[in-house]
């Protein structure tokens, strides 16, 4: 079954179940993520993806990633309100991924794309940088696709951190796999590949993270 | 009867100890919330030889088994006193001045909130809400709760606890 709907005034016929974002991309209509991978079930968690869906006339904002096609959808992936919303999720995420000031990777480009300020909220940013966003995908990546689980979340709300379990770590010196997936970078420049000095669950107990 | 948490420390006895939570839910992957309260009774927190044990005997993922230890605040990660000491610091026992009751169990036993004593027999801490916001400022020593208690009296409590 396929259900017709429009996507930045575009007819786009989709495969019922497909998510928004799956749609989009088919049709070649770009939607920024920080926590989405096609091989893993969508997570939800950074709303970056935020789009604005019209349905019977109402208009509601929802994350692409977790929200399926319908018939007669009407899909809007750029307007002022989706610019606005993406752009003060980044300057929210800015000041914990900032190295020196500085952001790196897909957050840089984002911030770059979307005018963002990354420095608003630093003054009432407080902890230190963790630079992790915690999108989840090399947990998620290590659990669902590597099945290794060498790498997962410890603690709750500002408190949550992705720790290296090393015992657990012989695969990853050659896996690698969820290095290319951080979107800021934190992965690549902290991790040794051996004992993960300073992002392993030691450090997380010894109260370091 | 709690553990001292030196003792705790050898593994045979971890084993044990964990296969016995283990075996009494039919090693019930789904049980492990369970398991771990369990075995922290037994041993007043949770080691890391332990949750390791717990990993191994559950069969499920060690990443998984710390994830949901450090989730939940009944859980401790780190070594406990024989004694806990809870303050509250809720909002009625706040505006009933339970920071001045906790200022004065951290002066009585010259420990800081957060922490266990070195001879390993209390650890201080807070709480937000042991529920009976009527007989507050509320402290509850091993599970005994006092309300608005003197400096005598919790003296008295401290120097019977072993
Ligand atoms: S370490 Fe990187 S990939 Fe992992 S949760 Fe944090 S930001 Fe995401
Ligand atoms: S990509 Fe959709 S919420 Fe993160
Ligand atoms: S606020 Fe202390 S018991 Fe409720």
């Amino acid at each position: 079954m396929t259900v017709e709907l429009q996507i930045d005034g575009k007819e786009v016929r989709a495969e019922e179940g497909i998510t928004i974002l799956e749609a989009a991309r088919e049709a070649g209509i770009a939607i920024p993520t920080l926590c989405y991978h096609t091989e893993l079930m969508p997570h939800g968690t950074c709303r970056i993806c935020s789009v604005e869906v019209e349905t019977r006339g109402r208009m509601r904002t929802v994350v692409s990633c977790g929200c399926s096609v319908e018939q007669g959808m009407v899909v809007k992936t750029r307007s002022p309100r989706i610019d606005r919303i993406r752009k003060t999720l980044i300057e929210l995420l800015a000041p914990t991924t900032a190295v020196d000031g500085e952001l790196g990777g897909q957050m840089k480009k984002l911030a770059r794309e979307y005018g963002a300020d990354t420095h608003r909220f630093e003054s009432r940013f407080r902890d230190r940088p963790t630079r992790c966003i915690l999108c989840g995908q090399c947990v998620r990546y290590c659990d669902e696709v590597v099945g290794e689980h060498a790498i997962g979340f410890m603690g709750r709300g500002v408190d949550r951190r992705a720790v290296f379990f090393p015992e657990k770590a012989k695969a990853c010196v050659t896996c690698q796999a969820c290095f290319n997936l951080c979107p800021t970078g934190k992965i690549p420049s902290e991790t040794d590949f051996v004992v993960f000095d300073g992002f392993s669950v030691d450090d997380y107990l010894a109260g370091e993270l | 009867m709690m553990v001292s948490t030196t003792k705790s420390k050898g593994l045979p006895k971890a084993s044990g100890a964990v296969k016995k939570a283990v075996g009494s839910y039919g090693k019930d992957k789904e049980a492990l919330i369970q398991v771990l309260l369990d075995l922290q009774a037994v041993f007043g927190w949770l080691p890391p030889g332990v949750l390791r044990e717990v990993s191994e005997q559950l069969d499920v993922p060690v990443v998984q088994v710390y994830r949901i230890a450090s989730y939940y605040k009944a859980f401790s990660l780190q070594p406990r006193g024989r004694h806990i000491i809870k303050v509250c610091m809720g909002t009625a026992c706040q505006v009933r001045r339970s920071p001045q009751l906790l200022n004065t169990i951290s002066a009585v036993l010259k420990m800081k909130p957060c922490e266990t004593s070195t001879d390993g027999r209390f650890t201080l801490e807070t709480v937000n809400c042991l529920g009976c916001c009527a007989m507050g400022p509320v402290v509850a020593i091993d599970d005994v709760y006092h309300s608005n208690p003197s400096t005598a009296d919790l003296q008295k409590v401290f120097e019977s606890a072993e």
